[in-house]
């Protein structure tokens, strides 16, 4: 592995943190921290009650994602995964508008198409639609990133991945476009120790990840993911890079995924218990905490008056979100292309026509609209 | 005989070739200490070892690439795609390489090997969970595409599937994995591929169907029968090759033709089931045929019953065929 870069030393203090986050920044990344644990939170018990259809635990690697959000402008490009729910917060995505996404409801942007987890927002930043097949969204950040380039922008492109991964077609194609052609692009490798049930050395032979950049001609950084800081400068370097001219990075963050892969899966058939255990006492959450505390912004009470702000605002995005009817019928027909072709337009009639018939025909549905 | 869920049956037939031929292997995601995401592959490493059941990297591409290569130096691979809606990155290994293999090596090369994928809707997994892809595959000469509806013909066709000397793709209808129990022998046996399966005899009107819709035709047909109309009921169970003359007898038999099928209706089969019949017995006739499938549009996820062809779907198809 390359050298693990750190910078949250044991007693909290981070004497080598050069990267720009204010006292006000680093709170901001902390209670973000604390509102996707309590995103995740409600989602798992959500989805045991039976109320949404699945979730995928975000506990243990919110590190990286606060870290790296943290180190973006919300003008850059972001291309996430489905365990990345630090990033749409951070910058300002309500929890309401995920929340939807995971019921599926007439309010969710995606309109109810995709499962849970699957985001897609442009407003207050723009958080590429998340497709299921891994891998794919490497050479569209590419693609993304040149059109930046073309109209003369300084924009970045962020797209993150896991472990998994980089061994899609995509991970080889899109960081070979991308070393030729010198994109402004970070590579975010989250390396959380598990592809589903396969560990890492189930998926490389090689010493880690960061190393594979240097075959692609672009620096391959190793960090630690669950250091907020560390994944913050590891990432403001490599956007300021990319802003110069000088091309992508691979960015390895070292993390842990804390839970199962999804709701589907029970990782106690396969994951060592001391390796979980070992990984708790590197909790990204402490980590921060101690770091603010070592510089006297960390009270019990802000403790207290932060995990309770979090809690009622992803309550009160459940209240939202189970208020909201089911998409219209005549979201399953609209979108498939800009205007309806008239096959799919005879096709959507007679879905509504029985629809009708047979009475669940749903509020909003209306006359067939399209 | 044992009572066993299509996914056990699929489990068994796993265990049984494995038994008795130490050239079977099985690989791909997850398949090994996990037993795959739906455990249909549970135990296999514990009992054949990992050099007989194993996980790969994250890599379709891979899987199957490789799994070429050992059919064609002896072993009997069968791999699993985790989701038919992962297969695409190896969509290049299935179509160009291992489907024509054979035919570009004038015979001296072969891929005798078997790509299992559980398939279709019904579980809330939107556009990527959920899919039903057989047309891209029916299309391809050099492969065969099999898809069982019941435990016992998942397990005698797994089997003959793995003793096939051609490459086969074998798609599992997931929502039926746990929803069909049914009496599998224990031990050895095949169901040939090729053949299709009469699911219930009748004069009025004619059904073919595979895989999830077959359960969703006989509640249909059933109750079809409540009102006089008698349905024959046909499961094809292996799409290529398709066992034509069986097709056109039982389109004959009643003269009124309804196909079914999850996937997309715009040249899904059963554009080629109605074209066969257009060609070869529309001097027998009554009505033109008709189709129920999804629809010709991604599938969607919050309103995927309304996507998937249901027992009422199907039976006004039936009425309105009958009464023609
Ligand atoms: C092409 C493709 N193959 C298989 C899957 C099924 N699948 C979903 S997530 C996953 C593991 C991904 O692991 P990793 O990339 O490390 O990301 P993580 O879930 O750990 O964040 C797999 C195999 C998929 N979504 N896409
Ligand atoms: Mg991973």
């Amino acid at each position: 592995m390359t050298e693990m870069m750190s910078l949250i030393t044991e007693d909290g203090s981070a004497p080598a943190y050069s990267g720009g986050l204010s006292d006000e920044a680093l709170l901001r990344c902390y209670r973000t921290m604390l509102l996707v644990r309590a995103f995740d939170d409600i989602c798992m018990k959500l989805q045991r009650s039976g109320r949404i259809g699945f979730s995928v635990p975000n506990k243990g690697v919110e590190g990286t994602q606060v870290g790296a959000a943290s180190a973006l402008r919300s003008t850059d490009l972001f291309f996430p995964s489905y365990r990345d729910f630090g990033m749409a917060l951070y910058h300002g995505v309500r929890p309401a508008a995920m929340m939807n996404n995971m019921f599926g409801n007439a309010g969710d942007s995606a309109k109810g198409r995709q499962m849970p987890v699957h985001f897609s927002f442009v407003d207050p930043i723009k958080y590429f639609s998340i497709s299921s097949p891994i891998g794919t969204h490497l050479p569209q950040a590419v693609g993304a990133a040149y059109a930046s380039t073309l109209r003369g922008e300084d924009t970045v492109t962020l797209v993150s991945f896991g472990d998994g991964g980089t061994s899609s077609l995509g991970f080889h194609s899109g960081l070979n476009f991308a070393g030729v052609w010198k994109s402004p692009v970070i590579f975010l490798c989250q390396n959380n120790g598990w592809a589903i049930s396969c560990p890492s050395e189930g998926q490389t032979a090689s010493d880690g990840y960061a190393i594979k950049a240097k075959a692609y001609g672009m620096p391959g950084i190793t960090v630690d993911g669950n250091d907020v800081l560390a994944v913050n400068q590891a990432v403001a370097e490599a956007a300021e890079r990319a802003r110069r001219g000088e091309g992508p990075t691979l960015i390895e963050a070292h993390t842990y995924r804390m839970g199962g892969h999804s709701t589907s899966d029970d990782p106690t058939k396969y994951v060592p218990k001391e390796e979980l255990e070992a990984w708790a006492a590197k909790d990204p959450v402490l980590r921060l905490r101690r770091h603010l505390d070592s510089r006297g912004l960390w009270s019990e009470d802000l403790e207290a008056r932060l995990v309770k702000e979090c809690s009622e605002e992803v309550t009160a995005a459940v209240r939202e979100a189970e208020a909201q009817p089911a998409p219209a019928l005549e979201t399953v027909f609209s979108d498939v292309y800009e205007s309806v072709p008239d096959h799919l337009r005879r096709q959507g009639e007679q879905a509504f026509d029985l629809a009708r018939r047979k009475g669940d025909a749903a509020a909003g549905d209306g006359a067939f609209p399209l | 005989m044992a009572t066993l869920t299509l996914l056990q049956a699929v489990n068994d037939a796993l265990r049984t070739k494995m038994r008795q031929d130490d050239s079977v292997l099985v690989f791909g995601e997850d398949v090994g200490p996990k037993g795959g995401v739906f455990l249909a592959t549970e135990g296999l490493t514990a009992e054949f070892g990992a050099k007989r059941c194993f996980d790969t990297p994250l890599s379709e591409d891979g899987i199957i690439g490789t799994a070429i290569g050992m059919a064609a130096n002896g072993l009997r691979p069968v791999c699993e795609i985790q989701f038919q809606d992962f297969i695409f990155p190896a969509f290049d290994q299935i179509v160009s390489e291992a489907a024509k293999l054979r035919y570009r090596s004038g015979g001296q090369y072969t891929a005798p090997m078997v790509i299992r994928t559980p398939y279709g809707g019904g579980i809330r997994g939107g556009l990527y969970h959920s899919q039903s892809g057989e047309a891209y595959f029916a299309h391809t000469a050099g492969l065969k595409v099999v898809i069982p509806s019941t435990p016992y013909d998942a397990k005698g066709l797994l089997i003959a599937a793995i003793e096939d000397p051609d490459p086969v793709l074998f798609m599992e209808p997931k929502a039926l994995y746990r929803s069909v129990k049914g009496e599998v022998p224990e031990g050895h046996y095949t169901v040939d591929l090729s053949t299709t399966r009469t699911v219930r005899e009748g004069k009025d009107v004619t059904v073919f169907c595979y895989g999830a819709m077959v359960p969703v035709c006989e509640k249909a047909a059933a109750a079809a029968a409540e009102q006089g109309v008698e349905t024959h009921v046909v499961d094809l169970r292996t799409l290529l090759p398709l066992d034509e003359e069986a097709v056109l007898d039982a389109a004959r038999r009643t003269g009124r033709v309804v196909v079914v099928h999850e996937a997309p209706r715009f040249c899904g089969f059963g554009a080629e089931i109605s074209a066969l019949i257009a060609e070869h017995a529309i001097e027998y006739m009554e009505a033109p045929v008709r189709r129920v499938t999804g629809f010709d549009t991604p599938f969607p996820n919050t309103l995927e019953h309304h996507y998937m062809p249901d027992e009422r779907r199907v039976l006004d198809a039936i009425e309105a065929t009958a009464s023609f």
